[in-house]
């Protein structure tokens, strides 16, 4: 999406490092994410592209011996300040993990979790038309709707993960961060949350990781490729993938080596 | 002389586990394959020294006293004695031979004594003898049959799953002579004490039943209102549910707090501290009970105006929570730390705060085995005895005061059971007639546990 011409960013982080206790997982990272775009994380095992992605929502202050440094500047506010509102900033920035992780609830307590604890619907109504939009929007809701108050544990892996994607859509978030989505699922599944991406990001920021480089340029805009907890490269899609411009970016791309 | 012949055997045992896998080696140093591992060769060879040894030593222990006897006692046969009669003169014969005999010494009895003892000698050295060489022919027939494409894993593998097969035989079978001596003497107690009057019966006060001369008949009607378990059935659930008013709160925030709060240094000093509550033998918290909070009570009662017993349910119910309470907090820590931390993530990355997280996500997944853990306290609290015996009294007062004293099943076998017991008399039948309900309260509690542990586990497998 262009205003006057000009890309809109909508997270712009500077110089993030990030330290596991004495080890420094990240170094200098500076990376735009463009709004309404897909933008893909890749890079092999251990590089640092789900650590830096659980930079965005905070989620590293869940472990006890990480440090993160930098700013990382999300509505032209720094989410590292101290002034930042965790709760309201997760609720801004919604996330899906590799592992489907539903709750071990019903579907729609599963989806009605976040605007419960965000007091975002008044009535019984609301809440139902909350969870009713959530379930359209991620593709379940045709799958699910006469099962609506049977556990979440009990659908299968694909619909367990359109589950998580609805339950993060719930409390309409300005971006969603998504950690490798599709690694546990099977091609059909992998295929139907693909399709899902490309719908979600008319009204959400997406940064997907990934380690299927055919699934980054299958569904992405834009690309970061890291290594050894730096950013090598990053720009279009199309660019990296075609014309990098770092040797080490064509040799992953390429398979030569990851 | 057994002993002797015992250690013999272990290390003939030994040896021939080094023959097996010296023998192994030398038919690996041929350049030929083993089946198995050498040490496979070794084992099987000591399995062909210990099978032999264990039927032999038992079928020894089974039929030599019944050969000895029949020897001794054929000098006496055809003599119009009874059977009775004969077992007497074969005891004594045998107390006469471990000069333990204390009574006339007649010259037949002195002669047996000598052939029993001469018997009892030759049958130790036909034992060692016959042992000894049976386990050298099957080491040496079993040495000689290993080659290197014999099998020797498979015997080896049956052998340990045998022995630990045995192992649990053993476990069960002793629980279950222990239950079937419970109902026997159980039915036995009811045939005189009618179920009802034990099951409805609103007064327990077998002292009673000490009066009783065991030379007069037995007479069922003197025993009425004397065996009813109400007063302490209510006792029992009445203190154990003052000791899980203290335990539930205090162990599971204690257990949350572990799992979610403590720092990992906290936690690993509090956790083993916690844990140590639970090593504490009862005794000690019986006269913690009996002694420091019985009488604080009292006090803390008398300058309210109250009248507190010195031995109330309130103290042994309260000491056995502070009991409980590290069960409840040790299980419930590891239950909670079980929680797959992805659902930790998944309520973070919503937005929820910590207790959010904990009241709505962790705590409902956590719940079946928290209620397990919960389950496992109360039947522990059930069972418990020395603290009740020491701090609420052996009166069995039926009453719902916490201030009152009251007594509880357990404390009330160890009534009947102090001191000299009649076998056969309704008084120590009463003991089993309790234990056995207390054993079927327990079961049923720990089977729902077990249940419901079952259910948790099945969610996250």
């Amino acid at each position: 999406m262009k205003k006057n011409g000009v890309k809109m960013i909508k997270i712009n982080s500077k110089n993030v490092d990030v330290y596991y206790g004495k080890k420094q997982a990240l170094f200098n990272i500076n990376l735009d994410i463009e709004e309404n775009q897909v933008t893909a994380l890749i890079g092999p095992s251990g590089c640092g592209k789900s650590t830096f992605l659980r930079c965005l929502n905070r989620m590293n202050d869940v472990i006890d011996i990480c440090r993160v440094k930098g700013q990382i500047i999300i509505n032209d506010f720094d989410i590292n300040d101290k002034s930042c509102d965790v709760v309201r900033l997760r609720e801004k920035i919604g996330m899906v993990f590799q592992k489907p992780n539903p709750f071990p609830k019903t579907i729609y307590e599963n989806i009605s979790y976040g605007p419960t604890i965000h007091g975002m619907a008044q009535s019984k109504n609301e809440m139902d038309e909350i969870v009713e939009t959530s379930l359209k929007k991620a593709a379940l809701w045709e799958e699910v709707k006469d099962r609506l108050h049977e556990p979440g544990t009990g659908l299968s892996g694909g619909q367990q993960q359109r589950l998580c994607i609805a339950r993060a859509i719930s409390v309409k978030p300005e971006v969603i961060l998504m950690d490798e989505p599709c690694s546990a699922l099977d091609p059909i599944a992998t295929a139907q949350i693909e399709e899902l991406i490309d719908e979600l990001k008319k009204d959400h920021t997406i940064i997907i990781v990934t380690h299927s480089m055919a699934q980054a340029a299958r569904v992405s805009q834009n690309t970061g490729f890291f290594h050894l907890g730096e950013l090598i490269e990053h720009g279009s899609t199309d660019k990296i993938f075609k014309n990098p411009e770092n040797k080490k970016t064509q040799d992953y791309i390429t398979g030569r080596f990851g | 002389m057994n002993l002797i012949l015992f250690t013999f055997i272990v290390l003939l045992g030994f040896t021939s586990y080094y023959f097996g896998r010296r023998k192994a080696y030398t038919i690996q140093s041929t350049n030929k394959r083993l089946t198995a591992l050498p040490q496979f060769y070794g084992y099987y060879l000591a399995i062909w020294c210990a099978i032999p040894a264990f039927i032999i030593f038992s079928l020894w222990a089974i039929f030599e006293p019944t050969i000895v006897k029949l020897l001794i006692l054929s000098d006496y046969s055809n003599q119009g004695y009874l059977d009775d009669e004969l077992n007497l003169i074969y005891e004594k014969t045998k107390a006469l031979s471990r000069g333990q005999f204390t009574g006339e010494i007649t010259p037949f009895i002195e002669a047996s004594a000598e052939k029993y003892l001469s018997l009892r000698s030759i049958a130790q050295s036909s034992k060692a003898v016959i042992v000894l060489s049976i386990i050298i022919a099957s080491v040496a027939y079993a040495y000689k049959k290993i080659s290197s494409n014999s099998r020797t894993r498979e015997p080896v593998e049956k052998f340990l799953k045998a022995v630990l097969f045995t192992a649990s035989l053993a476990a069960i079978l002793t629980t279950v002579g222990i239950v079937f001596s419970l109902i026997f003497q159980t039915i036995d107690f009811f045939k005189v004490i009618p179920l009802f009057d034990f099951v409805f019966g609103t007064h327990w006060y077998p002292a009673k039943a000490f009066v009783r001369d065991s030379s007069e008949a037995l007479d069922p009607t003197m025993y009425s209102d004397t065996f009813g378990a109400v007063p302490i059935f209510a006792g029992t659930f009445f203190i154990a549910f003052i000791a899980m008013c203290v335990a539930i709160p205090i162990g599971l925030m204690s257990g949350i707090y572990l799992a979610e709060y403590a720092s990992v240094k906290v936690r690993q000093y509090a956790k083993p501290l916690i844990e140590i509550l639970a090593g504490i033998p009862t005794v000690v918290y019986g006269f913690f009970a009996a002694l420091t909070v019985g009488p604080f009570l009292k006090e803390i009662g008398n300058s309210m105006g109250l009248d507190v017993s010195a031995e109330s349910a309130l103290a042994a119910g309260g000491v056995m929570g502070i009991m409980i309470i590290p069960f409840i907090s040790s299980l419930s820590d590891d239950v909670i730390t079980s929680v797959p931390q992805s659902l930790r993530d998944g309520s973070y990355a919503m937005g929820a705060t910590k207790s959010e997280t904990i009241k709505k996500v962790i705590f409902p997944a956590a719940l079946p085995g928290i209620v397990g853990s919960i389950l496992l306290g109360v039947s522990r609290a059930i069972g418990e005895t020395m603290i009740v015996v020491m701090a609420s009294g052996l009166a069995a007062n039926l009453t719902l005061n916490p201030l009152e004293s009251t007594s509880t099943i357990t404390a009330q076998i160890v009534v009947i059971l102090i001191g000299d017991q009649a076998f056969g008399d309704p008084k120590t039948q009463a003991a089993f007639a309790l234990g056995m309900s207390l054993f079927l309260v327990t079961l049923c509690l720990n089977i729902v546990a077990l249940r419901v542990v079952k259910k948790y586990r099945e969610k996250y497998e």
